[in-house]
Formats: structure tokens, C-alpha cells, sequence
């Protein structure tokens, strides 16, 4: 059994580490190109979101490379990515590809097969060694989400451009190379020194933008077309709603306890949105307002061509930008998107913080202040 | 006076008008309609909304800001799930957030949230609060709503009957025993987007005058869309899919059917997947010739009509067998 999953960003080197250490063999999709979602698209319905599209894209890649089973991550509604396993299943035998499923839904009362699945993928029905591999996964997944966040302070700090993202890039071409939660963790820690002694320029004015939108699109650079690397190269630091450790923390550790760490982010979206709607909306409004409250300059919302939650979001965004007094841009991309136009935008948006910035400092001062 | 409360036109309203209007009539309210769907409301939906939102919403903004001037409340409530385990659209569940922040200087929206995902133990407490809008009287929206639950099973006979709601009033569609039938067709799709003769383009009433016989999931026992539905490989959890998806199954086991048009809104995330299950069912398992409109607000009335007469001269000369057309349109 060759076992292969799709791509979202640093999620990859939390399932590897998490099925090496159960000694499953796998094989990671290559990193999303244009390749990938070009082979999604000739295979997926027109209409439907850009997330499924670059899932069958790595999946048709992975089975290119030799793997057998695709093990598919579900919810229970009501955004479209609950259904997204059943599509998928039917898309890949359309296209002719006879391969393993193995679905792991939240259980809804069906534990027992949800628990048959499990052992089915881990190979193994110890149920400390599959706790154990999961916490060393969690740990690694935690550690790259940092080295991540260490980026976005870094880059648009560095004396000499480039120099992050070279050590960043290089660790995502190694991590593939090593095997186990060991030689991971210390290329993870090797990479950590390297970006921190990246020398500073200290006379760098940096703004900061808060990235919210739906999960997929802002965790996955390729669908972003790169976002945190852009914005940091135009001199912004970013901080993002959600990661894909904290996402599995939510999930996977509080949930079942009926806890929860984003109460303060829920709070923070109560007078405008009540109840969740599906998808992450209610998460984006509340980071909205919760990067609003800690003075960042701006605020940038990234979503797929069509995602439901995220329209809700759109629709009530302007008024917390009016509330909060901060700006907000909204980017939606899905395959036709051109990085020309988009770079535009995302200059133009820059441009304007720093003059609202430099405007406001002015004021500060004839005020007396 | 009479307290004004005003429904608009839109999305749930061809599934549940006649148990609000009976219930807030019986309360002793007044109940306005907004105006069917025309060009007015739907330049004034699309001017009020996001880019990016589907044509239903856009229309139902535009409804809702005919009303906003002529009553006390708008009744636009927080649909989230109406039946256990399942949903209706993202969009449904944050629809009061949407107008709201959408549309200035609107009356108060009654905005209750009705969720039945858990269980249905709080569908008393939801209903209090609805009737709280008009009385404080328990009793009386008690009543209110046993009899807006009479009047609502009523109207749901004579949609299984063959009377559709076309603009919310009834048009009679049962025509099985006339002579001249040239086929039968299937129509499918999200109610608002059906029933709407404005948004689609008065497909229902094209349809008969061709002498084709009507069927939609509406007029299929309840149950047996259950039925079939349960044998889908994961629960859908869409309520509106779960109906589509399951009278699709129906169609393809009993093939009673000439043809099936499905008719979509762009970007409506349900059809993006529904659609395409519903099509593989019917095409792959029934055989049965397959129509997708896909409408949005530059939908041109022409091309929808060239699509339609050929799809039903399509159907006609498979009947007659000539050169065993095949099912793909």
C-alpha cells in the first residue's frame, strides 16, 4: 500500500512524519504547479470550487509516481468540502484511475467505522501507537507553522533580498529527502538557526496586514499565488486566521472535549455574525476584527472563485472596515487568475497603507503629541 | 393598525410562504408580498449585493428592498437546518447578516434562527419567538402555528398534485391525460430559481404551451425520495441536495421520464456538486437525456429558448429512434 493525500501547505510534513512513524509508505504529491491544476481542471466540473480542482490534480500526479491509496480528510456540511470525498471518489474513476479511498470523516455515531478506516490506513490497531505518532505529528506540524511565522517577520526585515526565502524554499526540498519524526524535527530546527541569523536592516518601515479568508486558499501558497512572499517583499509583515496546526488542534484535540480556543475570535464575530455558517466565515470576520483591535495597517481577504462562507464574509466585511476604521482589500482567485493583475492590486493596496500611515503620523504631530 | 410584516419574494419563499402568511395572518398581523421578480428588483438586488454572490441572493436583496419602505418588519429568518443532521446553503444561514450589512435604513428583520441539526426539541421555543414579533400570547401562536401547519400541508398536496406555485400562485400543470402530449420532462432545480418565471425565464409556461407534460421532485412522494436518497454512499447533508439527489436516483431506476432539464445559478456551490452527481445518475445509470441551464443576471431569454426547442426536437427524434441519438445533448 502506497498511500498518498493532497496538498495544503505545511500539512504535508505533519501527515509524513505522522504515517512514516507508523512505518506507512507514502508518497507526497510534488509541490502544486500550474501542471497540477491544469490536470485538476481537465478532470473536475466546471463550476465547482478551486481547492477540489488542485486535489485531483495531486492525486493524478501521486498516481503517476506509483501510489495505490488516497487517504481524504471530510466534514459534515454545510460548506461543499463535506462532499468533496464522494466527488473526488467519482471524478478519478471517470478518469480511469482504480485506486483505494480511504475516507476519514468525522464519525457521526459510526465509530466503529470510522475506527476500521483508521487501522486500515495505519496498518496497525495499537491505539497508543497511532496516539503517539499523531502528538509526534502535531509537534512537527506546530514547529513548521513557526518557522513559517518567522518568515513573515523576517522577510521584509532582511538586509539582502532573497536570503529567507532561500533557506525556507531549501527546507521544503529537504524535508522530502529525510525520513522519520527525528531527522525532520532537526532540519526543522537546523532551517530555524539559518533564518534567524539572517541579518536586519533596521531602518526598514514595516507595515503589517492581517490575511483572513478560506482555509485552503491561505494556507496553500500556490493557490495565493504566493502571498506572504509578495506582501513580504514589499516591506509588509503578515500574520494569517488560520494554520494548519491550529486547525488540528481545534479539530482534533479540543473538539471532542467540547473545547474550544477560538472563543475569543467567536466574540470578537458576534455583532455581525451570529452563528457559524460553514467553512471557516465566521473566523475570518472575528480575525478581522481581533487584527483590527491589535493596529494592523490593513487587512486582505483571500478566497476561491465561488466559496459560499466567504461570500457571507464579503458581504459584511465593509461594514467592520468602517467600524474599525482599517482598510480591506478583497482578492478572489480561482484558475484563470494572472499574477499581473494581482500584483497590481496587492502594490496598489500597499501604497495606500503607507500613505494613510505617513498621513497619520503627520496629524500625530501637529496635534502635539 | 396592523402590524405590517413583509415577505419577500425570494429563495425559501416557494417552499414555506403559505405556513408564515397563515401564521402571521392568524396573529393578526398584516403580510405584504413584495412584487414578483421584475427588472427593477433585480438591478436594485444586483446593485445592493456582492459581485460575487448567486443570482437567488442577488433577487432577494432586491425584494427585500421592495419592501423596506412599505412595512414594520421584514421576515427574513436564520435558516440553518430543518431537519436532523442536515443543512440548507451557507448562504441561507447567513442571510439576516448579509441583507443587513447590505441594505441601509431597513425596518427591523425578523431574523430567529430556526436549527434543527441537533433535534427539533426547540421548535417550540423557535416558534415563540417568531409570534413574540406580533403577541405575547402563547396560546394564540400556538394556535397560529397549528393552523399555519394545516394551510402548509395543504399547499405542499397541491404541488404533489401537479398545481405549481409559478410566482406564488398556482398554476395548474396536471396534464397527464391529454392526447397531444409530445413528451414528458423532468424540471429540477432550486425552487426559487424554478418558480421564478422572471429568473427563468418563464421556462414552466414555454414548456406546456409545447404540449410537454411536466414533472418536478415536488410532486414525488416525500418518501420515496427518502428512500433512494438513503442509499447514497455518504449522507448528503444538504436538505435541498438530499430532495434532488434522491428524486435523480427515481429517475433513473423508473425511467418515466422523456428528458430532465436542471436549472442552476452560477456559483451556487449545492448545484456545482449536486449537479454533477445528478447528471452522472441520470445520464450514465438512466439513459435519459440531460438539459443544463445555467442562468445568472445576463442570461439572454434567445439562447435559453434555442436550447430548450432543440433539446425537446432532440428528444423527439430518439423517441422515433432515428439514428439512436445518443444521451449527451
Amino acid at each position: 500500500m502506497k498511500v498518498t493525500f493532497p496538498h495544503m501547505g505545511n500539512q504535508y510534513v505533519g501527515t509524513k512524519v505522522l504515517l512514516e512513524e507508523l512505518g506507512v509508505d507514502i508518497i507526497i504529491p510534488p509541490k502544486c504547479s500550474k501542471d497540477t491544476l491544469n490536470t485538476g481542471v481537465k478532470y473536475s466540473p466546471e463550476s465547482i470550487c478551486l481547492p477540489l480542482k488542485v486535489n485531483i490534480g495531486n492525486y493524478i500526479e501521486s498516481i503517476n509516481m506509483g501510489a495505490d491509496t488516497i487517504a481524504i480528510t471530510g466534514s459534515c456540511g454545510p460548506c461543499r468540502f463535506g462532499y468533496y470525498s464522494v466527488l473526488q471518489k467519482e471524478l478519478l474513476k471517470e478518469a480511469g484511475y482504480d485506486i483505494d479511498v480511504i475516507l476519514l470523516d468525522p464519525p457521526q455515531g459510526d465509530y466503529k467505522l470510522f475506527f476500521e478506516r483508521i487501522f486500515k490506513l495505519t496498518g496497525t490497531k495499537n491505539p497508543y501507537r497511532i496516539i503517539k505518532a499523531l502528538k509526534k505529528a502535531y509537534n512537527v506540524l506546530k514547529a513548521v507553522d513557526d518557522l513559517e511565522d518567522m518568515t513573515y517577520y523576517k522577510r521584509p526585515r532582511e538586509k539582502v533580498k532573497g536570503s529567507v526565502d532561500k533557506y525556507y524554499d531549501t527546507f521544503h526540498k529537504d524535508v522530502r529527502m529525510v525520513y522519520g519524526y527525528k531527522a525532520v524535527s532537526k532540519l526543522i530546527q537546523e532551517t530555524k538557526e539559518r533564518i534567524l541569523s539572517v541579518e536586519e536592516d533596521p531602518n526598514r518601515d514595516v507595515i503589517k496586514i492581517g490575511i483572513v479568508g478560506e482555509i485552503y486558499t491561505i494556507i496553500e501558497p500556490f493557490v495565493s499565488l504566493d502571498i506572504e512572499k509578495k506582501l513580504g517583499n514589499l516591506g509588509v509583515e503578515i500574520d494569517k486566521s488560520l494554520k494548519v496546526s491550529r486547525w488540528l488542534n481545534e479539530h482534533l484535540f479540543m473538539h471532542p472535549l467540547g473545547l474550544s480556543t477560538e472563543k475569543e475570535t467567536w466574540e470578537s464575530a458576534e455583532p455581525y455574525l451570529k452563528t457559524m455558517v460553514g467553512g471557516h466565515a465566521r473566523e475570518t470576520i472575528g480575525y478581522a476584527v481581533r487584527f483590527a483591535k491589535s493596529n494592523f495597517d490593513g487587512i486582505i481577504q483571500v478566497y476561491p472563485l465561488g466559496c459560499m462562507p466567504e461570500i457571507v464574509a464579503q458581504s459584511i466585511l465593509p461594514t467592520v472596515e468602517k467600524d474599525y476604521n482599517i482598510p480591506y482589500l478583497c482578492l478572489i482567485v480561482d484558475e484563470m487568475t494572472g499574477e499581473a493583475g494581482y500584483m497590481t492590486r496587492l502594490e496598489a493596496f500597499v501604497d495606500l497603507l503607507r500613505r494613510r500611515k505617513e498621513t497619520f503620523k503627520g496629524e500625530k504631530l501637529l496635534s502635539g503629541y | 393598525m396592523a402590524i405590517k410584516v413583509g415577505i419577500p419574494r425570494g429563495l425559501w419563499f416557494y417552499d414555506y410562504y403559505p405556513l408564515w402568511k397563515t401564521f402571521y395572518e392568524y396573529l393578526g398581523a398584516e403580510v405584504v408580498l413584495s412584487r414578483p421578480t421584475n427588472k427593477q428588483i433585480l438591478d436594485m438586488g444586483v446593485k445592493n449585493t456582492v459581485d460575487e454572490a448567486c443570482l437567488p441572493v442577488k433577487v432577494f436583496h432586491g425584494h427585500v428592498i421592495d419592501l423596506k419602505d412599505k412595512v414594520d418588519y421584514i421576515f427574513v429568518p436564520k435558516i440553518m437546518s430543518v431537519y436532523e443532521k442536515e443543512y440548507i446553503c451557507p448562504k441561507f444561514c447567513g442571510l439576516p447578516e448579509m441583507v443587513f450589512h447590505s441594505i441601509k435604513d431597513l425596518p427591523q428583520l425578523i431574523d430567529v434562527e430556526i436549527n434543527f441539526n441537533k433535534s427539533r426539541k426547540n421548535l417550540e421555543e423557535t416558534i415563540y419567538k417568531f409570534g413574540y414579533y406580533i403577541t405575547r400570547d402563547k396560546e394564540k401562536i400556538k394556535k397560529a402555528y397549528e393552523k399555519a401547519l394545516e394551510n402548509y400541508s395543504n399547499y405542499k398536496m397541491k404541488l404533489r398534485n401537479g398545481y405549481l406555485p409559478i410566482d406564488g400562485k398556482f398554476v395548474d400543470f396536471n396534464n397527464k391525460l391529454d392526447k397531444n402530449i409530445r413528451s414528458r420532462i423532468a424540471i429540477v432545480g432550486h425552487t426559487y430559481n424554478m418558480y421564478d418565471s422572471y429568473t427563468s425565464m418563464n421556462l414552466f409556461n414555454k414548456l406546456k404551451k409545447d404540449k410537454v407534460d411536466i414533472t418536478v421532485p415536488e410532486m414525488i412522494d416525500f418518501e420515496i425520495i427518502n428512500k433512494y436518497a438513503n442509499e447514497l454512499e455518504k449522507k448528503m447533508f444538504w436538505s435541498f441536495g438530499r430532495k434532488l439527489l434522491g428524486s435523480s436516483m427515481y429517475f433513473a431506476q423508473v425511467q418515466n421520464v422523456d428528458g430532465i432539464i436542471y436549472i442552476s445559478s452560477f456559483g451556487c456551490g449545492i448545484d456545482s456538486i449536486i449537479q454533477d452527481l445528478f447528471e452522472r445518475n441520470a445520464r450514465k445509470q438512466g439513459k435519459i437525456p440531460f438539459l443544463l441551464l445555467t442562468i445568472d443576471e445576463h442570461s439572454g431569454e434567445a439562447g435559453i429558448n434555442t436550447r430548450i426547442e432543440a433539446f425537446l426536437d432532440m428528444i423527439e427524434w430518439r423517441k422515433r429512434n432515428e439514428g439512436n441519438l445518443s444521451a449527451h445533448g
